[in-house]
């Protein structure tokens, strides 16, 4: 067995390889097999799965990548994001995809599929619209069409029909994920040192760049490792962060809040990994139906996410209060609309729930965290001292 | 700087103003009158049917828009930062929230009356749905009907999308609407409107289509913002727009058959050396400061992308009585924010061409995503398939603080003198522009 530091320093590689070397090498190990790149924050990658594809998380460059030609493509006030996707795609970095998938979450995002569209980057460059009609008879149906689409995309390539048990097979994989991936939270709720937040965030990342299978070893592998005690508790509180769904924080950032003595119990950071909640039904001879039902009825909360009817506010105090946490860090990336358009109602409820908040901004390339650092140590000592 | 003078107007902006003004006091006075009040957005509106319901729409947009014509904005979005709202964030939402805090106070200087629906027609602007559950929690109770507009992906409108509309509209829409007005709904009603939204439609595509003459009567943009007023809002679907824009049409054609331009702040604009088409929103807060740098300059724009945010009617649709209902989901999903971005620049590609443009300008606004996101690739792909020179500029919709006038006018400045120094060789090289 690999040690825990073996493992975690294999997911940083893998998270940060901005080359997806090993996404591009399994597609070489076998035939009709197909690259889907796809961006923040949710697509089902069990359909992709289930016809020999292989859906990679693109998340950005963060700050492991120079931005030149991607500045010209994007006015200073858009967020950082697309500007380094773009970059990317000028470079080496995503040639081999087959191609690109840009859920429906922003206008930048939704425009960005347009640009992949202009430059005929991949084979097929679509837009994922989420149905915002929660009815699965109208909505629902509307997402099933969705899903085809990408499917009759995938075939095009590679002619590979969506047999149900295959599909079946994929579900019960990321099932299985999703659980591992559950479990390594809920071990961190009790014993956050046992693995730091910038750790876990390195394995959740690695997992959407390598096969589903390969990142259910290393989360049942690291899962073994800090079912044992490990490492030392310290005097930290506990936090949830909100707002970073899109656009991901540098590593600096996330290690610097944990320093300043804030245990990460929750976020939302890998949050397309985890955003159906609970198990996808996997014996079902509708398949893409259980799909859809568990999109309708199991899907988290998010600032892309239409909530009248299930406040999205409610479901963060929710979240605090199942993790046990201390107060939330409200941490946003700048320019992003979503998450700065919810940050004033889910303050609100944060107030009236007597939870304590503070908020800044990051660009994913932010370089300096000192002043976040010390707003962090603050509101920890605050905490500490006065709750 | 000093006050400007009263502006000149066309007869049909002091009939369209009479309009406004009878739509805001008939809001003011809704709750006395027992009408209900419908809060909704301008592209991808479904005024038609809120009017078959004999409700009153409100168009938040719209308020905030005026309210940065008449220069409340900036109070209005420090109020609403002050609540929390970011900076970065869509100074439209900022604007409307700020103005509801501050006692909803329409452009008319009479009271709105609160929601009784608020219809979130989501339709080419993602920051619509996150403005709308905004709303729902300042209004508490108020129940929302949600429409959600597919986005043209496929650069085509599917007959599964219109579907999908269609059931939305039957099945989450309409009963809201008729629990909040009290009554059922007239699908022969909305027909008989349709008629009314078609023959306004065809009006208004003559006029925008009359700047393909040189001289140009029309600005297409800055006076364009107004013909568009009455179609985009309110009226569609009423003998009063069909009024309006035929009454437009007849001065458009008294100008064209004189051979006169464009009807300006102040009076007729008498030389036009560029024209342009331009894409993106206007800025409101100075926004008659902002024209007049173009008309002072001798530019007309003879198409702009702006006055398609609420129907690109030059591409043919026209609201279809025969298919109330399907036709309502074509409209929404044929507005221009909703168009792909492949789509955005063919059409882009075919004003220049066909509007023989000196130019192609860009507007870009820092508080919407929905236009501003890619246009620096749109302007590329404008350069590369038409040969015209382009341009490129920045400010915000309702945001003084974003508009800077000396910054704005340089460049400008250049961009024409740049267009200027191209016309002299073209003509010295007898090349064709």
């Amino acid at each position: 067995m690999d040690t825990l530091n073996d493992i975690i320093k294999r997911a940083e590689a893998l998270a940060f390889d901005l080359q997806f070397s090993a996404a591009k090498k399994w597609k070489q190990d076998g035939e009709h097999r197909v690259l889907v790149g796809y961006l923040p924050i949710y697509v089902p990658r069990e359909i992709i799965h289930a016809v020999n594809g292989l859906p990679v998380g693109i998340m950005g460059a963060g700050d492991r990548k120079q931005i030149i030609r991607g500045d010209a493509y994007y006015q200073s006030y858009i967020c950082h994001l697309p500007r380094g996707i773009i970059e990317m795609a000028l470079d080496s970095n995503l040639d081999g995809f087959d191609g690109f998938l840009f859920p429906a979450i922003c206008d930048c995002v939704r425009n960005l599929s347009g640009m992949f569209k202009l430059s005929q980057k991949g084979h097929f460059q679509r837009y994922f619209d989420y149905p915002q009609n929660f009815d699965p008879s109208i909505g629902g149906a509307f997402y099933m069409q969705e899903m085809e689409k990408i499917l009759e995309d995938i075939y095009a390539i590679n002619h590979q029909p969506l047999l149900t048990e295959r599909l079946n097979a994929s579900i019960r994989l990321y099932n299985t994920n999703r659980r591992l991936i559950e479990n390594i939270y809920n071990i961190r709720q009790h014993y956050p040192w046992r693995l730091s937040a910038l750790e876990t965030y390195y394995l959740l990342r690695a997992g959407i760049t390598i096969p589903v299978e390969e990142h259910n070893a290393m989360l049942q592998e690291v899962t073994d490792i800090i079912s044992e005690e490990r490492g030392e508790a310290m005097d930290n509180i506990r936090v949830v962060i909100t707002g970073s769904f899109c656009e991901q924080p540098p590593a600096g950032l996330i290690k610097s809040i944990e320093m300043a003595g804030c245990y990460i119990v929750d976020d939302d950071f890998m949050l397309g990994s985890r955003w159906i909640q609970g198990d996808i039904r996997d014996d079902s001879d509708e398949p893409l139906k259980a799909l859809m039902e568990a999109y309708i009825h199991q899907s988290t909360f998010s600032s892309a996410y239409y909530d009248v009817g299930n406040p999205k506010g409610k479901r963060l105090i929710d979240l605090v209060y199942k993790r046990n946490a201390d107060g939330v860090i409200f941490s946003a990336a700048s320019f992003c609309d979503p998450a700065l358009l919810d940050r004033p109602l889910m303050q609100k409820e944060c107030e009236e729930a007597g939870i304590p908040h503070i908020n800044f901004q990051y660009h994913e390339n932010t370089g300096q965290f000192k002043v976040i650092k010390e707003q962090a140590g603050t509101f920890s000592d605050s905490i500490k001292l006065w709750a | 700087m000093a006050e400007p003078k009263d502006a000149i107007k066309e007869k049909s902006m002091n009939l369209q103003k009479e309009m406004l003004a009878k739509q805001f006091h008939d809001l003011s006075k809704a709750t006395e009158n027992g009408r209900k009040v419908v809060y909704t957005f301008v592209p991808g509106n479904l005024t038609e049917l809120i009017l078959s319901f004999d409700m009153l729409p409100v168009y938040p947009e719209i308020n905030a828009l005026q309210s940065g014509m008449r220069k409340k904005s900036g109070d209005y979005i420090k109020d609403a930062e002050k609540m929390g709202y970011s900076e970065d964030v869509c100074t439209y939402v900022k604007c409307d929230i700020g103005m509801m805090l501050n006692g909803n106070i329409g452009p008319t200087g009479e009271k709105l009356p609160p929601p009784d629906l608020l219809l979130l027609s989501y339709t080419g602007c993602f920051t619509f749905l996150k403005w709308f559950e905004n709303l729902e929690r300042l209004y508490p109770g108020v129940p929302v009907a949600m429409l959600h507009t597919p986005y043209q992906e496929d650069g085509k409108i599917t007959k599964d999308q219109v579907d999908y509309m269609v059931k939305q509209l039957k099945e989450e829409v309409i009963p809201k609407m008729e629990k909040v007005a009290g009554r059922k709904f007239d699908e022969e009603r909305l027909s008989a409107m349709m008629l009314n939204s078609a023959r306004a439609e065809d009006l208004l595509v003559k006029v925008l289509e009359s700047a393909k003459n040189v001289p140009s009567p029309i600005d297409a943009y800055f006076a364009g913002v107004y013909y568009i007023g009455p179609i985009f809002t309110a009226f569609r679907g009423t003998a009063e727009a069909v009024d309006y824009y035929s009454e437009l049409w007849k001065e458009v054609q008294e100008r064209m058959q004189l051979g006169l331009g464009p009807v300006t702040p102040e009076g007729e604009m008498k030389e036009q050396k560029f024209r342009l088409v331009v894409e993106g929103p206007p800025n409101w807060t100075n926004f008659r400061e902002f024209w007049k740098i173009f008309y002072d300059m001798g530019a007309v724009i003879v198409a702009s992308s702006y006055t398609k945010v609420g129907g690109v009617y030059d591409l043919g649709f026209r609201h279809d009585p025969a298919e109330p209902l399907e036709s309502l989901a074509r409209y929404c999903m044929g507005c221009y924010t909703n168009m792909n971005l492949p789509q955005r620049v063919g059409l882009l590609e075919k004003y220049v061409k066909e509007y023989k443009a000196d130019g192609f300008l860009i507007n870009s606004i820092k508080s919407c995503n929905s236009f501003s996101a890619g246009q620096l690739m749109i302007m590329r792909e404008i350069e590369q398939r038409t040969g015209a020179p382009v341009g490129f500029i920045e400010s915000d919709l309702v945001d003084p603080r974003y508009f800077s006038y000396a910054n704005i006018k340089n460049r400008l400045e250049s961009y024409f003198q740049m267009l200027e120094q191209r016309k002299i060789i073209i003509s010295q090289e007898g090349l064709s522009v």
